[in-house]
Order: structure tokens, then sequence, then C-alpha cells
């Protein structure tokens, strides 16, 4: 988000102005009464057009901050609700820029994006004037130094009473994005205010999960709990890869690749049983044993929308008894709360083990299937029914 | 013929002492590849015992070539330590550099990238993954984390980003067999592309027909696209995986990911499809199109 965004700009000296976080509508009168002057209101969420959806307004006196606050605040831009905004003195800009680093997974290195024409999407500058959005390589082993930054700010035409701010920022602006471990780093609008001072009105940061996760622990309070989907929230606590989606179908698999590809054949087989869809994206890795498979089970079966839960395994190294086991146990952990059917799929190695440590289980609520296919129209048929139970 | 790794490959393991290295050094010299040491600074002159051989460990990537004539090294340091890993067999000379890794912060594997086309005397290097499977010419040698025993030797060349997704393709047709199966992994940035492995596979006399598995993220299979339109003669089927996956949300993968309108899979099957390559709807139509394929040869 903007606000989290410029503490980072700041962190590393990229000038900018902070302004003040709140979550009421009383806090952004009494913020806007410590700044003095006129402010500006703007809703803090994960989303660009923030602006065009009434989410950014001018408050001349703190009353008017009070009610713009109160109009945002709780307010759905692009499907998240607004839980804060960012209150922060009004700062015209004389012209607006744009700025910004990025991976560029084509070319297998940085890409520095710049433009004097900034404040409005940078796509839309593409498509209305590309000549004035310069792209300049960055190469991850040289970096960008003083050199390298006067020559992005050549390239990208910034006017002369600016120009040293620029080289200055810019190379503030890298060290944002490789101390950070970053993705993206842009500025929107970098601008220039009164008095030809350069400063960053507003901004974004993606960050490297697999960075965080290695070199990061401070990037943790950055996420925001409340803003998580409940069970996305559970699922990480218990260390799984879950992404919450809006079937009926619950899907645990081994490897991205195949709990990716099990999404999209569930997604088919449904369409001949009522139009069901996968509800979820689990994947628990080559290591399935009974607990992680119990805590999948628990995730999935706490979603109300699942009415069907379709295990589907290839044993590449993980061999398919040890699986078997792990829903037997998962099943024994979960007790009465497993109360949706679950169909099974095992191939690979030692399937035969596998299945046949099921069928002895003779559990009512299993089935097993051969193919990931039938197993698939399976589960949708099962889903379908739930639902129109 | 295979591409990139045959029965002469010689292969240490970067991490060969770690569990996960110790454990999948067992499998592959279980799976007959040529295994003949391993690297770990800080136990140098020791020795481990790995499914009845006896693995002498190395000071560094360096030392481990000289004493043994390695031309492969597998990795399997924690994501922190990969990058120095990679840097350290690069200035090594290693010919095959497979990065089994998951994990590994984007930016270091830009600056391996980067590193590895800063000086000619890196060019003999071919990085794999990180984050992949690795590799395996069956009935020859793996590099990687494969089993090895789900297909033996035949005429399907395969490339994947995903590791489960090539097991499975390999147990599909198993009754044809593959010359070498590859896991380019599913990270932002990778070594060795779809294209580096399309191209090997034309040129490799052993592969009749080529399966190439992609997934959301990124426009890697755009351009192997293009580049199959003009380069590849041999028949190619391809599969897509992620077309229910949500915009924005990472699906296991780090690299994958749709960003705006940008790396669908729908996107990916139709510029496949536009240069002749059939497409699968799930990996056992794809299956099914390639044993077409390979019964009409």
């Amino acid at each position: 988000m903007e606000y989290q965004a410029k503490e980072l700009f700041a962190k590393h000296g990229v000038t900018t102005t902070l302004g003040v976080v709140v979550e009421t509508a009383d806090a952004a009168k009494a913020a806007a009464e410590q700044l003095g002057g006129v402010t500006v209101i703007k809703a803090q969420v994960k989303a660009g057009g923030r602006g065009k959806a009434g989410g950014v307004k001018l408050a001349k006196t703190a009353d008017e901050a009070f009610e713009h606050a109160s109009n945002i605040l709780g307010m759905e831009i692009k499907g998240l609700t607004v839980n804060r905004v960012l209150v922060t003195p009004a700062t015209p800009p004389e012209e607006e820029y744009y700025f910004s680093f990025l991976l560029d997974r084509a070319n297998r290195q940085y890409l520095c994006i710049a433009s004097v024409e900034g404040g409005v999407e940078i796509e839309e500058v593409a498509k209305t004037n590309p000549d004035a959005v310069r792209q300049i390589a960055i190469d991850p082993g040289a970096g960008v130094d003083e050199a390298k930054a006067r020559a992005i700010a050549t390239e990208a035409k910034f006017p002369e009473p600016v120009f040293e701010q620029a080289v200055t920022m810019i190379q503030k602006l890298y060290q944002v994005f490789v101390e950070e471990d970053a993705t993206l780093v842009e500025v929107n609008p970098l601008a220039r205010l009164a008095g030809d001072k350069l400063e960053a009105l507003d901004g974004k940061v993606s960050l490297d999960e697999n960075a965080s996760e290695v070199r990061h622990p401070e990037h943790a309070a950055f996420e925001i709990r409340e803003e998580a989907d409940p069970l996305e929230a559970k699922a990480k606590d218990k260390g799984l890869n879950y992404v919450k989606l809006d079937g009926q179908v619950g899907i645990i698999g081994n490897g991205a690749g195949l709990v990716m590809s099990t999404l999209d054949v569930v997604a088919y087989a449904g369409e001949a049983h009522g139009g069901v869809k996968p509800a979820n994206f689990l994947d628990i890795g080559g290591g399935a044993n009974a607990q992680v498979m119990a805590d999948g089970l628990d995730v999935i079966l706490h979603d109300p929308q699942v009415k069907s839960v379709f295990v589907n395994v290839f044993g590449g190294i993980t061999a398919c008894d040890e699986v078997a086991n792990g829903i037997k146990g998962a099943l024994e952990i979960l007790g009465d709360e497993a109360t949706k059917p679950l169909v099974v799929r095992l191939d690979g190695n030692n399937v035969d083990a596998g299945r046949a440590i099921l069928a002895e289980l003779n559990h009512p609520l299993v089935t097993l299937v051969d193919t990931m296919d039938g197993a698939a129209d399976k589960a949708a048929e099962l889903a379908h029914n739930g639902t129109a139970a | 013929m295979s591409i990139y790794l045959n029965k002469d490959s010689k292969i240490i393991v970067q991490g060969i002492t770690g569990g996960m290295g110790s454990k999948h050094t067992t499998l592959m010299i279980e799976s007959g590849s040529n295994i003949v040491g391993g690297v770990n600074a800080r136990k140098a002159g020791t020795t481990v015992e790995l499914a009845g051989t006896t693995q002498p460990v190395f000071g560094s990537v360096e030392e481990a070539m000289k004493e043994t004539g390695a031309d492969v090294s597998v990795v399997f340091v924690p994501p922190a330590f990969t990058k120095d890993a990679c840097i350290e067999a690069i200035d090594a000379g290693i010919g095959l550099l497979v990065v089994i890794t998951e994990g590994v912060p984007v930016q270091d594997t830009a600056e391996v990238w980067s590193y590895l086309q800063s000086d000619k005397n890196h060019a003999g290097t071919r990085m794999i993954g990180p984050n992949c499977p690795g590799i395996i010419t069956p009935g020859e040698s793996l590099a990687g984390i494969t089993p090895h025993t789900i297909a033996g030797k035949g005429p399907v060349g395969l490339v994947s980003k995903s590791g489960t997704l090539t097991y499975q393709m390999m147990y599909e047709l198993k009754d044809f067999g593959f010359s070498t199966a590859i896991g380019i992994g599913g990270d932002p940035i990778i070594g060795t592309t779809h294209i580096d492995a399309l191209a090997a596979f034309e040129a490799d006399p052993e592969t009749k027909a080529i399966v190439m598995i992609g997934e959301i993220g990124g426009d890697a299979e755009e351009r192997a696209a293009a580049y199959i339109k003009d380069n590849v003669t041999k028949p190619v089927v391809g599969y897509v995986a992620g077309f229910t996956a949500p915009e924005g949300k990472t699906m296991g993968h780090a690299g994958a990911i749709v960003s705006g309108s940008s790396g669908t899979a729908q996107a990916k099957k139709e510029a496949l499809e536009a240069v002749g390559v059939k497409v699968g709807k799930t990996p056992s139509e794809t299956a099914a199109l390639m044993r077409e394929i390979l019964q009409s040869l």
C-alpha cells in the first residue's frame, strides 16, 4: 500500500511526505488539524485507480477531512474494502513524472521505466504518447551508480531545474529496489513541487516473497492480517501453500504444476455437473504425511462452500502408501469433523500399496478413482449433488 | 543421444551432506548416475556413505572437478547460499549446473544470470533452474530429483516448468519413453528456457517428438511459440496449466502469476496453437495427442 511504500522510500532517503495513517474519521480530523492547511485524504488499498473510484479527496478544513474520511472508510475499491486512509498535506504538483524499477522476466535483468508524463497510468501514456515512455535496461551485476543514474535521467528528459535531484533520487530508488529485494518500485507521480522540489507523491513497492523469507524478517510487518482471507490466513499459519477460490470442489495435490492442472481439469469436469468449480489451490508439496494432509483437509473442510474434496497425488519421490497413510491418519485426526466426500486419485511410486491401504480402510467418505480425469468428474458430480441437496 | 546429460556425465553434488542432498544423491546413485563426489567447505576431506558407495567431500567445486573430472553439478544448498554456490561452480567452469533449490530470492538468480553473461569464460556453463526437478536421460543419467522408475528410454523429448507435471506426463507416455526430460523450473528468472530445450531437442537425432509443458506467468510460452514457428521441424505437443488461476495470485511457483491481462493460460494456448502446436486441455488429452503423433511416425 501507498503508506507502506512511502515508509520504505523514507528509510532509504527518497524524498517523500509520510503523512498520517488513520482508521477512523475522528482520527483523520485530528490528523488534519495537526498537519494544518489543506490536506488530502487517500484510501489505502492495494489497487490502482483510487482517485477515479472516489478514494482520494482534498480537504480544506479538518471538518472536511472528517467528512471525506467517513465516506472513504468502508468504501469498496476493486473489491477491496478501505480500512484506513492516509492524511497528507496537499502539495499541488507543478509537473508530474513517472519512474519505476522492475524485474524484467523475459530478458532476465532489471528494467527502468521513466517518463516526464506521469500522474496517470503509465500504460495509458504508452498508448497515447509512446515516445514519452523511456525504457532502460539495468544489468543486475552492474547496478545503478551515479553515471547510470545520470544516463537514465538524461534518457527520461528530466528538466534542468530538477535534474540533479532526479539523479540522486534514482540512485536511492535503486537502493530501495535491491536492498529491500523488490520486484517493483514505482513512483507515480514523481512530482515537481513549488520551488522545484522533487518528491515521491505516491508509490508502490512489490516485494519478493522468497527474499522476505530468506533475509527480510522485517517484511512480515507489511502483512495486514484482517485484509487476508481468513482461510488463507489459517493455511499460512500452518505453513500451507493455499489460495482461496470461489468454487465447490476442494483441491489437495502435490506440486504447484499438478495442482494448477487439477483445478483446470475439475473446472472442465464441472461443466457437465451444474458448473461446479474448484474451491481452492492447495499444494502440500513432496512430504504428504498425515499431519500435513490433516492440516490441509482441516482448512478445506472449514470452507463452507466446499461440497466435495479431490485429493490428487502423483507419487514421485513420495510413495503412494505414505500418502494413503496420510489420508488415513488425517481422517483419524479429524474424526467427526470430516463430513464431506473425498475423491482420491493416486498414481506413481508404490501406487498398488497406496490403493490397497485405502481399499482396506473402506471409509464411507472416501472414493478411490484410478485416473485424474475420472476422479475430477466424480468429485464434480459429488459437489453438484451436495449443492443440490 | 540425448540433450545436456548422458551416460558419460560425471556428477558432483553441492550440499551432498544436507538432508535433501544426501537423500537425492542416494536416489541418483540408485538410478545409475555416475556420482563422483560432493562439495561442502566445512566438511572437506571427509567422505559420506550413500547407496553402498563412498563419496568424497571436497572443499570447493574447483577441487572436486580437478580430482574427479566432474562436468555436472547438482545444487541442493539452502536458498540463502544458492547464489554463492552457483557463482563458485561457474568460476570453476562446470559444464552443466542444475539448481534444484526452491525459494531462491529472484534478485540472486538475476545476479547469477548476469554473472554467467558477463564473461566469455563462463559460456561453457549451462544453468538449469532454480526451483526445478532437474534433468533425466532415462537409462543413462539423472541429475536432479525426477524418479527414474517412471519411464524408460524412447523418442519423446519433454520440457516442463513443473516437476509433478513432468512426472505425470512421463507416466502417461511410459510405454513410449523419453530421450531426455527436463524440468526448467517455476521461478520468474531461470537459466535454461523452453526455447533452449526446444533447440536442443530439434538437434538431437534420438528425439522424434517434443512435449512442452508451460504454466501461467511471464511470456516464455509465447516466445517459445514464435521460436517453434521458425526453427522446429519436429512435432510439438503442448500443455498449459492454470486456466482457472485468478489474477494477481501466486499459484505455488514464484513465477506462476497472472498480472493484469498478461501471463494467462489462454494467451499461451492461443500462441502455441497459432503456430500449429496441438495443445491438450488436460495432461491425459495431451498425452493422447502425442500418442497419435508417435503412432504415425
